[in-house]
């Protein structure tokens, strides 16, 4: 008996090859004058997926999400969304809406025809869009707001607002830009939750963009690392964390200690990659695919390594410093330890007992090991 | 401390007394019941009784009204246009001649733009039949080239400070770009739109020399009237007419004040609201 075929437990569409793209960018680049904004990007983005761009400033996230919105059009490549070609297509026949960095509220009208006013451009009758406008403005929780002006709300309110006015035309897509980024810091964690369940309630696409690799991380299904007009690896917040593609992406998420070297042994299960900087051998447990001698780089995240006072047995995978400076931060430490070499290595332990003495301090020489798996090959 | 104090009021006393003192002197002579401007001879209003009897001047100032209220109008309106195209229209061929034709007249000497406007006006008299001879038409066309030019300043930096974000927002919202500036953009920009075309009529009213270039028999604008009795003497009459004049201009500033006043009052109790809130 043939089981039917099981419906994946976890939303992941990109792995599923009969899914349809609900926006296809296809070696889509930008220029302004000279400078290459976005360089060649190719990427699929799916129906119902939360899809950040993470990248620092001026990296070409903003500029990208610009050009699905309409509001610039690429100079090489093609925007399909819904299978439609977007080239040419003005903003206000394009089947998205933005939410804008600024908000940006119309500072004359309520926070009911804020609302309303894309609903009046479809043609609605009013009853129509006085229905509708309540039904997001109840959405966000912001109905006893309605006749307000927006200089009249707190930040926290007009971002709401700002909110249900894009999502009240239940566009295919809507796109954030930075939609967190102007109001303080806990208002910004307990808003993060609440825009990933609305966008769970309301099932619309959402791409935003953001610098802020925490944002991008709690709120994702996917995230698309960009640097430079480039997407450097595009993955779920655990793939990109534990694997990621590039040096930059392992820099740029989380912190990481990288050692360069050049590949000793390639093997199925392991790969030994010769680091001069620490005049030993690394393992890595898994195969680096690159020849014997070519350039490569052995990342391991801080929290990933063992410290102890003594040599370890094996010697595996073991570096000797000295602790040179310690972040408390609460939950963790951090420890600097600094190599013989003169290099810096971060460490993190967690801090799991209630004590006023630190078990380790200034000065203290110290092993840092880490297990094979928990390291990885990065090709340059 | 006291002294300090002394001084700065004294100071500021003199300021305002050079300011405004030979205004005040024209307000109170122009109740003096004497023929002679300079020797008082009691208190009298028959001056302000004879200005209305004098068709002339009653003339005058209604055809300077209105030809301040159609150049207002038809300035704001250029203006307007000038400035969206200068701050929204980035690029285009000739936007450098284009920016320096607009922000000339604000340079240019008045007696040269006004010699200019006659010549024009003559030839082309001579070639089309039109205009014909110097009238209200002359005038305005004359006031417009140099008030577009204040409106289109003013509107430009209004313009230029809006957050553009807020036109993208709409048209993102499916407006099409001409419900964007007739929805959003005018109503935001409208008090820089008031302010030109106050600027404009200001300036229309009280222009003595174009004017005096561009007018004809018949289309005597009122400050040309004023200037033209002045240099046959001045008399009690245009003290009356000027006194008028300096009341309208006060109303009118502080109705403008207390406006501004109102809508800053009202700003700042919105932001406190938002504040208790937030």
């Amino acid at each position: 008996m043939a089981l039917p075929s099981a419906k994946p437990i976890v939303f992941s569409p990109w792995n599923d090859p009969d899914a349809t793209p609900l926006i296809r960018i296809r070696g889509v680049s930008k220029s302004f004058g000279d400078f290459l904004a976005v360089n060649n990007v190719d990427l699929d983005i799916y129906p119902g997926e939360f899809f950040s761009l993470l990248g620092a400033s001026g990296c070409g996230k903003t500029t990208l999400l610009r050009m699905l919105a309409g509001f610039e059009s690429p100079t090489d490549g093609r925007i399909f969304i819904d299978g439609v070609d977007m080239t040419g297509i003005p903003p206000y026949e394009r089947p998205v809406n933005m939410m804008f960095q600024s908000y940006a509220l119309f500072p004359h009208m309520t926070v009911a025809q804020n609302v309303a006013f894309g609903l009046k451009q479809d043609g609605l009758s009013k009853k129509k869009i006085a229905e509708k406008a309540k039904e997001v403005l109840d959405l966000v929780q912001m109905s006893a707001f309605s006749e307000r002006k927006p200089n009249q709300l707190s930040g926290g309110q007009r971002q709401r607002v700002a909110l249900a006015r894009s999502l009240a035309k239940e566009p295919k897509v809507l796109l954030l830009d930075e939609p967190l980024a102007a109001l303080d810091k806990k208002l910004r964690g307990q808003t993060q939750l609440e825009l990933v369940n609305i966008q769970d309630r309301v099932g619309i696409t959402f791409v935003m963009v953001t610098h802020d690799q925490e944002e991008a991380m709690t709120m994702s299904a996917r995230i698309g690392v960009m640097n430079a007009g480039f997407i450097e690896q595009v993955g779920t917040p655990v793939e990109i964390y534990e694997y990621p593609a590039t040096t930059f992406v392992a820099d740029f998420i989380g912190t990481a200690n990288m050692f360069d070297g050049v590949v000793a042994l390639d093997e199925q299960n392991r790969t030994v990659v010769d680091c001069a900087e620490l005049e030993a051998q690394l393992t890595v447990g898994h195969s680096s695919g690159v020849a014997v001698g070519a350039p490569v780089t052995v990342m391991v995240r801080p929290e990933k390594m063992t410290v102890q006072r003594e040599a370890p047995q094996d010697g595996l995978n073991s570096v000797h410093g000295v602790v040179s400076d310690i972040a408390y931060l609460g939950d963790i430490s951090i420890y600097h330890v600094r190599l013989n070499s003169g290099r810096k290595v971060q460490v993190a332990l967690t801090n799991l007992r209630h004590t006023s003495e630190q078990r380790l301090t200034w000065d203290d020489e110290v092993y840092l090991t880490w297990h094979p798996a928990n390291s990885l090959v990065l090709v340059q | 401390m006291k002294n300090r104090a002394l001084a700065l009021y004294t100071a500021l006393g003199l300021g305002y007394a050079f300011l405004y003192l030979p205004i005040v002197l024209l307000v109170i002579y122009s109740f003096n019941a004497s023929r002679l401007v300079t020797v008082w001879g009691g208190f009298s209003i028959k001056w302000y009784g004879e200005l209305l009897n004098d068709e002339k001047i009653l003339d005058a100032a209604w055809l300077s009204l209105k030809v301040a209220v159609i150049n207002a109008t038809i300035s704001t309106f250029l203006g307007t246009l000038a400035a969206v195209v200068l701050v929204r229209f980035r690029r285009f061929t000739g936007r450098t001649l284009f920016t320096g034709m607009i922000t000339a007249p604000l340079v240019m000497p008045e007696i040269i733009t006004g010699l200019a406007m006659l010549l024009l006006f003559v030839s082309m008299e001579l070639a089309f039949g039109w205009p014909d001879g110097r009238s209200v038409t002359t005038i305005v066309i004359a006031h417009v080239t140099f008030s577009l030019s204040f409106v289109t300043v003013v509107v430009q930096s209004r313009l230029a400070q809006m957050d553009i974000s807020l036109e993208e927002a709409a048209m993102d919202l499916g407006a099409r770009p001409v419900k964007v500036f007739l929805v959003i953009t005018l109503p935001i920009i409208a008090p820089a739109l008031l302010a030109g075309w106050l600027l404009s009529f200001t300036l229309s009213i009280d222009d003595v020399v174009i004017s005096s270039f561009v007018t004809g028999p018949g289309s005597t604008t009122l400050p040309i009237v004023i200037f033209s009795k002045v240099r046959l003497g001045v008399s009690p009459e245009i003290n009356a007419l000027a006194s008028i004049v300096v009341a309208i201009v006060s109303v009118g500033i502080l109705v403008f004040g207390i406006l501004m006043q109102r809508q800053e009052a009202d700003r700042l109790r919105s932001e406190r609201t938002a504040a208790d809130q937030g």
